[in-house]
């Protein structure tokens, strides 16, 4: 398999697997999808921290794992801490002669919950002092490994098990905080957004951001069937009107500059988004048209963050 | 040549550090540990020592930096000290428990509330049962001996665990002694490179830190106490090496004195030098006391404690930590249980003070000794007595 490429169109894809079948993720999830995308963007020559979530407890129940690549896993909020760690290590062994030259990609892996909430410090801490590093975010948009519980990366109205939706509740009440935003404002060489219903345009900024010199950021929505409440065969179709309504814009930021990679003539209705999916389905239809608006608003704020500072 | 300089605990242990050539120091400022990450970071700058200082944004992602560091290889090494130990304390777990060899110094101090950034040993008691290999240093000779040790047993690849160096805050962090430096060739002798030999890395790929399902974790527990019992062999190999090379012997339990005396005194950390000068005078006065300094405290030296202890009739433990609503210190808690099933096993009375940088002056410990040996001829009401605190304390009964 190494070395070997499956063509599709003008896409060559690496064959080779680096997250072995035999993982416990439900049927449909989007993020394993998006995981083996990423890892195959990568290569070998990584070495993976991942915090605590659906992709840790889904690829390494003991004595078993489904990593072909070095991994290591030690806690939830400090996955970002621990890659620095790794990064400065290998950087100062091979200086030192230690260690063989070798170009290995550290990279970490984490949720929302993860690198929204618990991590954030963690982060922003690793952020600001430039490790060389890349860190990939899998937002399937809630607690999904504790039984969906509300994560400040929640969209506004969604119905999780920690903000239900109920007589005196919409749900989730807040508007998901922009954790691609947070990471431009560190002034970082590479943040970008991704989605498996694009999954060449994942795979090209996972690679880049692999590829930058410094911390590299990726956010890649993460559909997840379960806590969403949608049908497990959509899981690609919902990330696709993630971004063809402007929910989730595919965009990348180098160095400042913005770049939108899909940028639709006409964008869907929200509603189509919000539609195939439970965690949606008591919102009124006044509260369909809070959200496009909101959504309208965010997207204009993009755009003109493209229109000022284009790549 | 070696060399006698006046160095604090703190940049002992930096020396230590820089000796043992470090690859990686991730460290966050903390009273009274700051001088240590403070000296590194001076080292680093101007070239004394080839590291990567890393300036992390919390204690919590200090120990998890050395995780990241120690797990493709790198000899790691981090200092901290009460409110930054508590931060970090679940992440200690992790260390030990994945089996990687980081050093950490902690300069101990008291925990909030009231905040108090001075010395007591409630701090290391928090992470007594963490699985880390620790020791109590006595003076600043010892910080830098320790630190230099800690490497050697704890990156041995028969022991492969964490290991803890603790030394007071204030009374030693920041108290100029002298201190014996060797020669870098004496170092290298002593500790030799470190080879990790399950380092991430991607020409042959591992999985570090897998998650234990019910059928297997018992097993993964169980097996890491063992690793740490076994570590004793190791640890005292390395002492009496330690010895051989520079000339300082150390024990587990250090027995001062204690030959033939009715009453012993335990005590651990620098208040066992003013307790040693307490024992002089009483003995001078003629009194048959001794003092235990009870170096290792984990894994706990069971066999050398009860050896010591044997002859004696009353053994009086002085603890710098309340266990709240339990059985008197932390310390004098473990003694009692170590001694519990032996058939002749001396009388133990407990006492608590030097909280929070309170002083504990010879005349203290004179005190301690009298006292001591009254509450084991008459007994007490209390299930420990305090000292050097304002008021009569009572009401601590089971």
């Amino acid at each position: 398999m190494e070395g070997t490429f499956i063509k599709i169109g003008k896409n060559r894809v690496p064959a080779e697997e680096f997250v072995a079948e035999g993982h416990s993720f439900c049927t449909g999830c989007g993020e394993v999808l998006a995981l083996r995308l990423a890892c195959k963007a990568l290569g070998r020559n990584v070495i993976i921290a991942n915090a605590t979530g659906c992709i840790e407890i889904c690829t390494s129940p003991l004595p078993v794992t489904s990593w072909r690549v070095p991994w290591i896993h030690t806690l939830f909020e400090n996955t970002a801490a621990v890659i620095s760690g790794s990064e400065a290590g290998l950087r100062i062994l091979i200086k030192k002669g230690k260690m063989p030259e070798k170009d290995i990609k550290c990279v970490a892996v984490a949720g929302d919950g993860g690198t929204s909430d618990i991590g954030m410090q963690a982060l922003s801490g690793a952020l600001e002092r430039r490790h060389n590093f890349l860190y990939l975010c899998f937002d399937n948009e809630a607690y999904m490994n504790t039984g969906i519980q509300r994560s400040s990366a929640t969209p506004y109205g969604a119905s999780t098990t920690t903000a239900p939706a109920g007589k005196f509740s919409i749900g989730q009440t807040t508007w998901k905080k922009n954790l691609p935003e947070i990471a431009v404002a560190h002034n970082i060489p590479y943040v970008a957004t991704a989605c498996p219903g694009y999954p060449f345009d994942l795979m090209n900024k996972v690679k880049k951001g692999g590829e930058v010199k410094g911390p590299a950021y990726v956010h890649i929505l993460s559909p997840c069937p379960t806590g969403w409440r949608s049908p497990t065969n959509l899981s690609v179709k919902i990330s696709k009107l993630a971004v063809e309504t402007a929910i989730f814009p595919l965009y990348e930021v180098e160095n400042g500059r913005y770049k939108l990679n899909v940028d639709p003539p006409k964008l869907k209705p929200v509603e189509e988004y919000l539609k195939p999916q439970g965690r949606f389905r008591h919102l009124l239809e006044t509260d369909i048209r809070e959200i496009q608006e909101h959504v309208n608003q965010e997207y204009a704020k993009l755009k003109a963050k493209v229109a000022c500072f284009a790549a | 040549m070696s060399k006698r300089v006046g160095l604090e605990a703190s940049h002992a242990a930096a020396e230590a550090a820089r000796m043992a050539d470090v690859d990686v120091i991730a460290a966050y400022p903390i009273t009274p540990q700051t001088h240590i990450p403070e000296r590194l970071a001076e080292m680093v700058a101007n070239g004394e020592l080839e590291a990567a200082y890393i300036a992390v944004e919390s204690e919590h992602s200090a120990l998890s930096a050395c995780l990241g560091s120690a797990a493709v290889g790198a000899r790691t090494f981090t200092a901290t000290a009460g409110q930054g130990l508590e931060l970090m304390h679940e992440v200690v777990y992790v260390a030990s428990s994945m089996r990687y060899p980081i050093v950490m110094t902690v300069c101990n101090r008291a925990l909030s509330a009231p905040l108090s950034v001075w010395g007591d040993h409630s701090d290391a008691m928090a992470v007594r049962d963490t699985g880390w290999i620790q020791v109590f240093c006595q003076n600043n000779q010892e910080a830098f001996d320790m630190t230099l040790w800690a490497f050697r047993v704890g990156e041995d690849s028969r022991v492969l665990l964490p290991v803890m160096v603790h030394f007071d805050g204030f009374s030693l962090s920041h108290v100029t002694e002298p201190v014996i430096l060797p020669e870098q060739g004496e170092v290298d002798r002593f500790l030799p490179k470190f080879h990790y030999p399950f380092a991430l890395n991607p020409d042959k790929p591992m999985t570090h830190g897998a998650f234990g399902p019910p059928d297997i974790y018992s097993e993964a527990k169980v097996a890491q106490e063992i690793a740490l019992r076994k570590s004793k062999k190791v640890i005292l190999q390395g002492w009496q090496e330690f010895g051989d090379i520079f000339g300082r012997y150390y024990d587990p339990v250090e027995a001062y004195r204690t030959e033939g005396a009715k009453l012993l005194l335990l005590t651990m950390g620098s208040f066992s030098e003013t307790a040693k000068a307490a024992v002089d005078a009483k003995k001078d006065k003629g009194e048959s006391v001794g003092l235990i300094n009870l170096r290792l405290w984990r894994p706990f030296p069971f066999k050398e404690l009860r050896q010591v202890v044997k002859g004696a009739e009353t053994l009086i433990v002085f603890d710098r930590c309340i266990s709240f609503g339990g059985p008197g210190g932390p310390v004098s808690s473990e003694i009692r249980s170590a001694l519990y099933n032996e058939k002749k096993r001396p009388m133990a009375v407990s006492f608590v003070g030097g909280l929070g940088g309170r002083d504990m002056s010879v005349k203290d410990f004179g005190y301690i000794i009298d006292r001591g040996r009254e509450v084991a001829e008459e007994g007490s009401s209390e299930l420990f007595e305090t000292v050097g605190i304002r008021g009569k304390v009572t009401g601590i009964r089971g």
